[in-house]
């Protein structure tokens, strides 16, 4: 049975979830975000990912309503709930701090949004247990949050933001505060979570790989501005600008200047007295225009003796960084340019082929690098 | 052995300075009064070797104590000064709450100023400070004329000499003690807290009941005892502001001293007040262990 691809946002007939609508906040003279207009789709896991001061926490806590819009609307539902406050919108955030009460036990931290609602105590108890459950935090209900660890704090935030079974989950930074190893099997858990709940999440994180790993769709921000949303692999694969690719993973970018040789095909000069290189583009790029192209390290070849291939470039080795399973050499060219590649570990250390001041040729294929104007 | 030194330390200071002293008030308090320097009977006379402690110790009684029991004017100013003291309490918290909520709230580079301006009454002398109060409130003091001057009063208002002079004072003295604390503990309440009551349907009046005053409770205890301790036996207020019908512990005490000549009387009545003291000290600091164990 062919599985549908979770895609709303292709459907024109899909009404989304959430609407910013040309969103402006200012502080003062400083403009946090910049004119933001995004639709996110009911059940999607939607990331904000960007540097610190890049506007993404603005933009989500004007989700939670803790700020309000300086202009433009932000539609929930089919209602503008640009200035409606925390308290009387279906949205619940996951704090970055966690923010759970210390004078109440995890049961009381969970109970406390259902509370609210004075909904009646065998309903609270039921959705209560529900969400440990969920959250496997049976065993630690009765004791406080200063007496559990941090990756048992971070699925307590969680239980307690859920419990309200919210339309949105507003998430921030969510694993920021737990160790490498631990963050890696709770973004599978919180992936696991969304779907099993259906809720609507929003992210907020500046770790690409978490975006990535749990995303359906990610929101590269930059001084309060959108610059891109795709997919993870399309923001990876195809970036539309130079900050994306640059932002998004490892990446080499070579800037010159790009004449047509064929349909979608273009040589770019990049230095004197060096071959151009070749790369294919559906973006157009008239006659001498400026440009730069970005080729993860990963595409890029190494080789001891010059292969038979469409880019090649000769360099010496400066630098190896051995990551374990992968190591990255840094190739100085001839220029004092450097060019990053990428190789698995296939081979035992001791049986490298390449070390430091070796004279390496580098080489990519036309297809390997995206060409772009900025 | 380094361990013991170290240990020993304060169980010397505390010997020296609390149980010492209280062992000689309270074998005053077992004493008689006689006309004699010192005004008490029997001195104890080491050079008559073990016979000379033996007579002594059988001179003791419990005699100012049964006196105490007798005499209901001990009793009505040990309950009087209770009162006195939940009272001011009680007022203390309700003016000295929305200080300190307000100065934790304010923006951080205003608190040094505000806390500084709490303090600032402690550079003048405690005594001094009082006596402009009886300045202030007497019939022909700045408040009085302040009042007929705007007309809300014909004739002054009898505020000093009264229970209300003596509230007033205590209230005044024993402001900042009361604010320190609350401010130390509503200044290290998280604000992401509140954004998350919020977040999860609390108005802002009921945020504040479920979060931010349970979390600010030891402050509030700690400084409610900083105020009810040494209100009970307060002497400086209630002789100054306080009337004739202002019955306190404090003040019963001194006129034995020093009116009276009646140390024995005197000590006992010091060693009643300690040991009612006792109990609120006691609960004073199972509040502070207990914040510091659910810090920790």
């Amino acid at each position: 049975m062919p599985q549908t691809v979770f895609a709303p946002w292709d459907d024109p007939k899909e009404t989304p979830l959430i609407r910013f609508e040309g969103v402006t906040k200012r502080f003062g003279d400083f403009t946090a975000i910049d004119n933001v207009s995004v639709d996110i789709f009911a059940r999607e896991f939607f990331a904000l990912l960007g540097p610190s001061g890049c506007g993404k926490t603005t933009l989500m806590r004007m989700l939670g309503g803790f700020e309000t819009p300086t202009e433009g609307k932000i539609w929930l539902g089919g209602q503008d709930i640009g200035r409606t406050p925390p308290n009387k919108r279906p949205v619940n955030m996951m704090f970055q701090s966690y923010a759970l009460f210390p004078h109440l036990s995890v049961w009381e931290n969970i109970a406390f949004g259902l509370r609210r609602e004075r909904l009646d105590k065998d309903k609270i108890a039921a959705r209560v247990e529900e969400m440990l459950r969920l959250t496997r935090l049976q065993r630690f209900a009765k004791r406080k949050p200063h007496q559990i660890s941090g990756g048992q704090r971070q699925r307590v935030a969680l239980a307690r933001s859920l419990a309200k079974a919210p339309k949105l989950l507003l998430l921030d930074e969510p694993l920021g505060a737990l160790d490498a190893k631990l963050r890696q099997d709770t973004q599978f858990e919180l992936v696991d979570i969304q779907e099993k709940t259906g809720t609507t999440f929003v992210i907020v994180t500046h770790d690409q790989e978490e975006a990535m790993t749990v995303a359906t769709r990610v929101a590269v921000m930059d001084e309060g501005r959108i610059v891109q949303i795709s997919t993870p692999d399309k923001i990876y694969e195809e970036p539309q600008s130079v900050y994306v690719a640059d932002f998004i993973g490892d990446v080499n970018i070579i800037e010159g200047t790009a004449s047509a040789t064929g349909p979608e095909t273009y040589a770019i000069t990049w230095g004197e007295g060096r071959p151009p290189l070749i790369a294919q583009s559906q973006r157009s790029f008239s006659e001498g225009q400026a440009c730069s192209l970005a080729i993860r390290p990963e595409k890029v070849a190494i080789h001891a003796q010059e292969p038979e291939a469409l880019n090649r470039v000769r360099g010496k080795i400066l630098d190896i960084a051995y990551l374990g399973n992968l190591s990255t050499y840094h190739v100085e060219l001839a220029g004092g340019q450097i060019v990053k590649a990428q190789e698995a570990n296939t081979r035992r250390i001791a049986r490298r082929s390449f070390t430091w001041e070796d004279e390496v040729w580098l080489s990519w294929s036309d297809t390997a690098g995206v060409l772009l104007a900025e | 052995m380094r361990r013991i030194f170290v240990i020993a330390v304060p169980y010397l200071w505390l010997l020296a300075l609390f149980l010492v002293p209280f062992l000689i008030v309270l074998k005053i308090a077992l004493s008689d009064m006689a006309l004699a320097i010192p005004p008490y009977a029997p001195t104890l006379d080491f050079q008559a070797g073990w016979a000379g402690i033996k007579a002594f110790v059988s001179e003791l009684d419990f005699e100012n104590f049964t006196f105490l029991a007798s005499d209901d004017l001990y009793w009505k100013a040990y309950l009087s000064s209770l009162r006195i003291a939940l009272v001011s309490t009680f007022l203390t918290l309700l003016i000295g709450y929305p200080m300190a909520y307000a100065m934790a709230r304010s923006p951080e580079a205003w608190r040094p100023t505000l806390l500084m301006l709490v303090i600032l009454p402690f550079w003048t002398s405690f005594l001094i400070r009082v006596y402009s109060w009886m300045g202030i409130l007497s019939s022909e003091g700045y408040l009085n004329q302040f009042l007929l001057w705007i007309g809300l009063i014909d004739t002054p208002l009898a505020i000093i000499n009264t229970n209300l002079a003596v509230y007033i004072g205590v209230v005044y003295t024993y402001l900042p003690f009361m604010i320190l604390p609350v401010y130390a503990t509503l200044e290290k309440l998280d604000g992401q807290l509140l954004e998350a009551a919020e977040d999860l349907g609390c108005s802002r009046l009921s945020a504040f009941w479920l979060v931010t005053f349970p979390l600010s409770r030891s402050g509030i205890i700690a400084g409610c005892f900083l105020v009810f301790i040494p209100t009970i036996g307060e002497f400086v207020i209630p002789s100054l502001l306080g009337g004739s019908d202002t019955l306190m512990i404090g003040k019963v005490l001194w006129e034995e001293f020093f009116s009276n000549r009646d140390w024995p009387v005197a000590s006992a009545v010091a060693v009643i007040l300690l040991l009612i003291l006792i109990i609120p000290i006691v609960l004073f600091q199972r509040n502070e262990q207990k914040q510091r164990e659910s810090e920790g």
